[in-house]
């Protein structure tokens, strides 16, 4: 299974992305963002780090790259496509997912490791988790506050769309401490932590956001 | 030569840390006069000779495309002389 893993200027968190998907049994395709070819991948990553230097807005600039054309297209179709952090503020920029990430409410910029919940293991990136399941993986964001208006919040949480919420104190402000949301077709998720820093324990606090990369194996084998 | 002018907001409802912080500061300067403070973007843009009603309506949809993000702010476009 190819699983092509974004580059934008800026971005930081490909190579680990792309280690996560080897280390799961996946095949990593390094997609470039001028380039508007997918060279036949089965599903697209969306890694973390500053594209295009986070200007105008964070995920505003990257969104138009030439790469993103196709990805939309095919995500629309269904293709499995994984938002992690600056992926996720691409994502909500181009309306895949609802929603908008804001400036953390303390304004700092956060780097930990974060407690998180799965609360919706009935997406293409975490049928791995069981229902319910607390897990720890890094979080490192200054724009995590997930927004968005009353209305579409609680058609999130009616829908179970909420796929990781985050536990103890709100570390960013987000509504609802939502960490990460999906689409109401449970291809497209969008997740604020970082589960591709923390596939071992060597590397990583823990190997639990492996489970990411191992439900998209799963759910193409399908 | 004529500059149209872009104001991009936070939505009211949305929180806005960074105004939050410079209210902060304003009281701590002596400054006594804010009751609140919000944070915005401004783009001037400039374009050749008087600004037609079509070109008004481009940058319009260019604020909905890429200047703002509707889902949490709002803009306003206007033509400064």
């Amino acid at each position: 299974m190819k699983i092509g893993v974004v580059t934008f200027p800026g971005t930081l968190d490909d190579r680990d992305a792309a280690r996560a998907v080897r280390h799961a049994g996946g095949e990593a395709i390094a997609l470039w963002h001028n380039d508007a070819d997918l060279h036949g991948v089965d599903a697209v990553i969306l890694p973390g780090g500053f594209s295009y230097g986070d200007y105008l807005r964070c995920g505003a600039i990257s969104r138009f790259s030439p790469v993103m054309e196709p990805i939309i297209k095919a995500a629309q179709g269904g293709m499995p496509l994984l938002g992690i952090c600056n992926g996720f503020q691409v994502l909500a920029e181009a309306h895949l997912i609802p929603g908008a990430l804001t400036r953390n409410h303390e304004l700092h910029f956060l780097c930990h490791d974060q407690k998180v919940t799965i609360e919706n293991t009935n997406t293409a990136w975490t049928s791995s988790f069981s229902q319910g399941q607390e897990i720890v993986i890094p979080l490192k964001n200054g724009e995590g506050a997930f927004m968005c208006d009353d209305e579409t919040l609680a058609m999130l949480e009616g829908e179970g769309r909420i796929v990781a919420r985050y536990v103890g104190e709100n570390p960013n402000g987000s509504r609802n401490f939502i960490a990460g949301v999906t689409n109401e077709r449970g291809n497209i998720v969008g997740l604020m932590p970082h589960p591709e820093h923390a596939i071992d324990s060597l590397t990583g606090p823990s190997a639990d956001g492996l489970g990411f990369f191992t439900s998209v194996l799963k759910a193409l084998v399908k | 030569m004529a500059k149209i002018v872009v104001d991009v907001m936070l939505k009211p409802e949305i929180l806005d840390p960074q105004g939050k912080a410079v209210a902060a500061a304003l009281p701590r300067l002596g400054f006594t006069f804010a009751k609140d403070v919000r944070q915005g973007k401004r783009f001037e843009i400039e374009i050749d000779g008087e600004p037609t009603a079509a070109q008004l309506a481009e940058v319009e949809a260019a604020a909905e495309k890429l200047l703002s993000n509707p889902v949490i702010e709002n803009f306003t476009v206007r033509v400064e002389k």
